[in-house]
């Protein structure tokens, strides 16, 4: 059972060193009931009392990791019900489901496509994280050498999905490193927890109900396990969404750990339609999905859904930002306009999208100040002539473009005297306040060439 | 040990309004939130708008094109596909052409539409206006005058124009839209000032303002969960009015939704691109807690359905 903040005080060393990073030894107590610190932070507290909070001091959801090195996949640790109360934190991965009963020349085409399909948005790179290999066909060795396959094919971590003998077969094959192994259900609990072990695999478990989870969690961790994964089993839309919801909130909201580990789910096996098995996965995305295991990741789906984990895991407290820098748009050449905005991702990818819908060209300034919006960024003195003026005399434009004339956000229209006085030969022009507006001004507006 | 499923209960609920005259639509009603039906009562579910726009469309995506290009220049014919063809819950009728920016349409012109739309389907219909608050003030105005007994939907009110177009919903019995740009506060403000005027709060609905997956979706989706967390948590009157996405005209200007093959073929099959990029929008948005989507192209719909169907089967 989880302690209270004041059960947690009692056992600090009460001296408000601040060493752990926070003022007293109260906040910090409630900080790490809150699940929003970690013991560790604290270096003089007693290995008794480490003991004792250690338990209570875990995050209410253990982080679990897939796979090793560059491509290992975290998922889990994570503290809200909804974004906006702090964050979703570790991104829930997507999985290429690949039978061991398919042919082998498809299978190399899939894993191909599954790699190429790797993108770059808003800095970030973005891709499938995880390929589930299943023991469809009912033979080991036709297993085992799907494994190999897929291993020689793409270096993603896997899920081993068989029967234990079947899995101790692949992993002692050069098998891969740390793989999830699925499932440990009531009936084959001992043999699935000994090839955890054995091999140091997460585990995923698979019960026949939320009473049969936390009897084979709290079995499998007086085993030593620690890095499991829930399967609840069900396999339709509506089930599955309502028992994500209940082990999240069991974990979060009633600190029961039998429930603090991620999930895993299979919209591949909740539908035949490619369409609704994305939809399935967006909706365990939004809602709670650790791992969604899938058929069909072709580009159109698997972007779309690689953009969705994106926006709903953005920190609501740290805006996406763009690099700063001159952006081309449709093409511009040395009489297009120059615009300028601000590096806020959104100002950025809506201005962007306007001026490429108005189909003008154009040449769009990115200034960095820090992620803020036009009037947000003005009201803290960031997007200023100063900062603007810096930032034009600063890059390349002039060797872009051979007219003087600078566009800025009708937002901030109060800085154009100001700003004239700072980039000296300049002339500049008070655009449309709203996004929407530009393509209009674009059409009738053309710089002043020299 | 036994394990009691975790569900928990609300203090407030969202108020369900009856829109339309010939075939009656009730959206809102939920006392959860959305598609908990396992501690809560969701009586209507979301509900579906298609678009239909008052002058056709140019530049609009391929895939738009094959499955509505053959009725797009006529908003008779466009409603009544919507209607017969797509199952559309309501059609919204979009006055783009008014925009001053635009084809500039007069309200008379507006007017003439809008009735031919409305007394050539059954079902509900929500006008918005282009988004030009000084034009949409003005039409309407009209509008709502010339649809009286129909109990249409009229919007977009904003800040600068929710006096003259909260003024009209309450003169001819429309219900009222109040759009206010991603933020839970203004959205409460701008219920509460048209409530001051006297609009009966069961004549509002709350359109959030809408980001498109990829652009801005995040935003969306927090200010739709808060305020359907404060409407059934906190019991806040002024935030239990039924919320409205206004979508379809978001994800179709995204890139992503309408570029060719040609041009981006890294992003995969143009034909499905766009309708999961639409679908995947409304998902969240209504994952969020929206109660009334406005959509444009019909297999978007139809997936949309079929979710809906399956969370509250």
């Amino acid at each position: 059972m989880a302690l209270t903040g004041m059960d947690i005080f009692k056992q600090l060393p009460k001296t408000n060193c601040g060493d752990c990073g926070i003022p007293t030894c109260l906040a910090f107590a409630m900080k790490l009931a809150a699940g929003g610190a970690s013991l560790e932070q604290c270096p003089h507290v007693s290995e008794e009392a480490k003991a004792l909070l250690s338990e209570a001091s875990a995050p209410p959801m253990r982080g679990v990791t897939i796979g090793e090195g560059e491509y290992a996949l975290k998922i889990g640790e994570e503290l809200v019900m909804h974004r906006h109360e702090k964050t979703f934190f570790n991104p829930p991965g997507l999985a290429l489901l690949v039978e061991d009963t398919e042919d082998g020349a498809a299978v190399d085409a899939k894993l191909a496509a599954l790699k190429e399909a790797t993108y770059e948005r808003v800095g970030q790179t973005m891709r499938a994280d995880l390929v589930a290999v299943k023991n469809s066909s009912g033979d080991a060795n036709t297993f085992s050498d799907m494994v190999k396959k897929v291993m020689a094919g793409i270096p993603y971590p896997l899920v081993l999905m068989a029967d234990a003998a079947a899995i101790d077969a692949a992993m002692s094959a050069a098998g891969p490193a740390k793989p999830l192994l699925y499932a440990a259900t009531a009936d084959n609990l001992d043999a699935m927890a000994e090839l955890a072990k054995k091999y140091g695999a997460p585990l995923a478990v698979k019960p026949a109900s939320l009473n049969e989870l936390a009897e084979l969690t709290t079995k499998l961790n007086g085993m030593g396990l620690k890095d499991l994964v829930i399967d609840m089993g069900t396999r339709t839309l509506k089930e599955t969404f309502q028992n994500l919801v209940f082990t999240r909130r069991l974990a979060l909201k009633k600190k029961q750990r039998p429930f603090g580990y991620p999930t895993i789910t299979f919209p591949a096996e909740e539908t035949a339609d490619d369409m609704m098995e994305t939809v399935h996965a967006a909706v365990y995305t939004i809602k709670y999905g650790g791992i969604m295991v899938l058929k069909d990741l072709s580009p159109e789906k698997a972007y779309a859904l690689y953009v969705l984990r994106q926006n709903i895991y953005t920190d609501p407290q740290r805006p996406m930002q763009v690099d700063q820098g001159v952006y081309p748009i449709n093409n511009p050449t040395e009489d297009s306009p120059f615009l300028i905005t601000t590096n806020f991702s959104l100002t950025y990818f809506i201005v962007s999208s306007e001026v490429e819908g108005s189909k003008m060209p154009a040449w769009l300034g990115i200034v960095d100040v820090d992620g803020l919006s036009t009037l947000t960024a003005w009201a803290a003195g960031k997007f200023v002539p100063e900062r603007i003026a810096a930032f034009v005399n600063k890059s390349d434009i002039l060797d872009k473009i051979k007219h003087k004339t600078v566009v800025i956000p009708g937002y901030v229209a109060q800085i154009s005297g100001e700003l004239e006085e700072e980039l000296q030969g300049w002339k500049i022009v008070v655009g449309p306040r709203e996004a929407a507006d530009i393509p209009a001004f674009l059409k009738s507006f053309q710089p002043v060439t020299a | 040990m036994a394990i009691q499923a975790p569900t928990e209960s609300y203090t407030g609920k969202i108020r369900e309004l009856i829109l339309g005259s010939d075939t009656q639509v009730a959206v809102g009603g939920e006392n959860t939130l959305p598609f908990y039906g396992f501690e809560g009562n969701i009586p209507n579910g979301p509900k579906i708008a298609m678009e239909v726009f008052d002058t056709e469309p140019v530049g609009w995506a391929d895939e738009l094109q094959a499955v509505i290009g053959d009725v797009w220049g006529d908003p008779v014919a466009w409603a009544k596909k919507c209607e017969s063809e797509f199952g559309a819950d309501m059609i919204c009728l979009q006055l783009a052409g008014t925009d001053p920016n635009g084809a500039n349409r007069s309200p008379e012109e507006a007017v003439a539409t809008v009735n031919a739309v409305v007394d050539a389907v059954k079902i509900p219909v929500i006008i918005y206006g282009s988004g030009n608050a000084d034009k949409d003030s003005e039409v309407l105005k009209a509008v709502a005058e010339a649809t009286q007994g129909k109990n249409v939907v009229i919007g977009p009110a904003v800040e600068d124009n929710y006096k003259s177009v909260a003024a009209a919903a309450m003169g001819f019995n429309a219900k009222v839209a109040g759009e206010t740009p991603i933020d839970v506060n203004m959205a409460k403000q701008l219920n509460i000032l048209m409530s001051n005027l006297g609009v009966p709060v069961e004549s509002i609905l709350v359109d959030p303002s809408t980001g498109a997956l990829g652009y801005g979706l995040e935003y969306c989706f927090s200010v739709n969960e808060r305020i359907k967390l404060a409407a059934l948590t906190q019991n806040d009157n002024m935030l239990q009015s039924p919320t409205i996405s206004n979508l379809g005209k978001e994800v179709w200007k995204a890139k992503e939704a309408k570029i060719t093959q040609a041009e981006a073929p890294q992003w995969g099959d143009q034909k499905k691109r766009g309708i999961i990029w639409e679908t995947l929008t409304a998902i969240s948005v209504m994952m969020a807690g929206a109660d009334l989507l406005i959509m444009r192209h019909p297999e978007s719909v139809k997936l949309i359905k079929q979710t809906v169907a399956e969370l509250m089967a």
